[in-house]
């Protein structure tokens, strides 16, 4: 299924896969701390930012028109801050505004598919992050899988009954079955979700996902956050 | 309510007047009597929503009803709920709800992990129980990459991982083809747990098991040898 493309990505043997996970947060760290406090003028920055991204993702062996088409579907969140910024008179900040976002997505997509959920999750115990939002974070990871794949067999069969004619002349018609879709997309969901916490419980769960194998941080793993840092840091006070 | 004096330890599970209501207001249990001696297997017959899978629900604590629950000795309560989990191990009918972890070998391993094994015990076991079921080559893979008769084998890995006393099978062979089905049998007979098997298909009970109980409106109606009570019922497909 198609929702699983960044499962499937996270699950590689590039040099950037083999990085501890705890690593390659830190790096997101960094990253995410030096593209926030760039400010809007050093337009220099922003590109040279891309760059280092186009790199590390070459280096993961990662479709860059992919992880770019996926890092854009933030673009809609950040538009309306963009566009009232733009309309304030401060078209630059606007641009700023969303390259950030759209830098931001992408970084954060390079970590999920270059790490498997458990893998930054533990990274994520390990630093003591609360374990109601680790928890949160891997169930809904979870569960948008589930609605993901019901809403699909859903899909298939709606098209399966439509019939030879493309589109229903009637508006309201589409629309109150679409209503009628998202309803019981719900309900299925729920009831799966149930299904998958009940067999949860049944292998012991207890409000914690027990990480299997804890990675060993090594020499290459300081090595690479130090080049990040490094980078990062250099875009930031040099350009 | 009468005490019971408890089960003798060779009777590995140990019901009486269950009674189970849910929240809906439907009557899904309505006074069940129930045993299954160590080392027996049994099969759960009846029609659907005759109460089979909210019964076996109730056998590690997933629902809890009115009545008296002993699982090899231990009543069933808060405090040996966790025991218990590790002694029943439940395989439900859809693998997909089973198989949750990214791979294979996370997921056979979970059960592990949460009973306070060390990762790497962990995953030794779990290696060593998928080798049993047929799967040591998928141990990277999604789950739901798998076939369905190669999701059934790693949710049945993922129980047995757990060194359960009480296999609980619900359905185990919807969904396979002949093939697929027969290799599970053969799996599944060579499994030295005590069985309980929810299933329409009397073929699979008269191989698995040697006793059945038939359900109706969430009582147990009949009872008895496999082969008699299928023929009482009529509860065969032609």
């Amino acid at each position: 299924m198609h929702h699983l493309v960044i499962d499937r990505w996270s699950r590689g043997s590039s040099p950037l896969h083999q990085r501890d996970p705890r690593a390659k947060l830190a790096a997101l760290l960094v990253f995410l701390i030096a593209l926030s406090t760039t400010p809007p003028a050093a337009q220099a920055a922003f590109v040279a930012y891309a760059i280092l991204l186009i790199v590390a993702a070459n280096l993961a062996r990662l479709p860059i028109r992919g992880l770019a088409g996926r890092a854009a579907l933030v673009l809609p969140f950040s538009a309306t801050f963009a566009l009232l910024t733009w309309w304030s008179g401060d078209s630059l900040r606007a641009l700023g505004l969303a390259e950030k976002s759209f830098l931001s997505g992408m970084a954060a997509l390079l970590l999920v598919g270059t790490t498997p959920l458990t893998g930054w999750t533990a990274a994520l115990e390990s630093w003591h992050a609360p374990r109601m939002l680790i928890l949160v974070i891997q169930f809904v990871y979870r569960y948008l899988f589930v609605i993901a794949e019901q809403a699909q067999r859903m899909r298939w069969a709606a098209l399966s009954r439509r019939g030879s004619r493309k589109r229903s002349r009637r508006v309201s018609f589409q629309f109150s079955a679409a209503a009628g879709l998202v309803g019981v997309l719900f309900a299925r969901s729920w009831q799966r979700a149930d299904g998958i916490y009940h067999a949860m419980l049944a292998r012991g769960f207890r409000g914690r996902f027990v990480p299997a194998a804890p990675p060993p941080f090594q020499t290459s793993d300081a090595l690479f956050f130090s080049a990040c840092l490094a980078g990062c840091l250099a875009i930031r006070l040099l350009l | 309510m009468p005490r019971h004096p408890p089960a003798p330890v060779s009777q590995a599970i140990q019901i009486r007047g269950l009674r189970y209501r849910y929240p809906d207001g439907t009557q899904a249990l309505n006074g069940i009597d129930f045993h299954l001696d160590a080392g027996e297997s049994v099969a759960l017959f009846g029609a659907n929503g005759s109460g089979k899978t909210t019964f076996v629900l109730h056998l590690n604590g997933l629902l809890r009803g009115e009545g008296s629950i002993e699982i090899c000795g231990l009543p069933l309560a808060d405090e040996t709920l966790e025991q218990i989990r590790s002694k029943v191990g439940v395989v439900f009918q859809d693998s997909d709800e089973q198989l949750f972890m990214p791979t294979v070998l996370e997921d056979v391993a979970f059960g592990p992990l949460n009973l306070g094994l060390s990762p790497a015990d962990a995953l030794t076991r779990a290696r060593t129980v998928l080798k049993r079921v047929g799967m040591a080559h998928a141990l990277d893979r999604a789950p739901y990459h798998l076939s369905a008769g190669e999701k059934k084998r790693v949710a049945i890995a993922g129980v047995l991982a757990m060194d359960p006393e009480i296999l609980v099978l619900d359905e185990p062979t919807t969904f396979l083809d002949p093939p697929t089905r027969r290799d599970l049998v053969t799996l599944l007979r060579s499994l030295p747990q005590s069985k309980v098997v929810v299933t329409h298909d009397a073929n699979l009970a008269r191989t698995l098991t040697t006793r059945a109980v038939f359900f109706d409106q969430g009582q147990i109606t009949g009872e008895g040898d496999v082969i008699e009570v299928i023929q009482r019922f009529h509860w065969e497909y032609s």
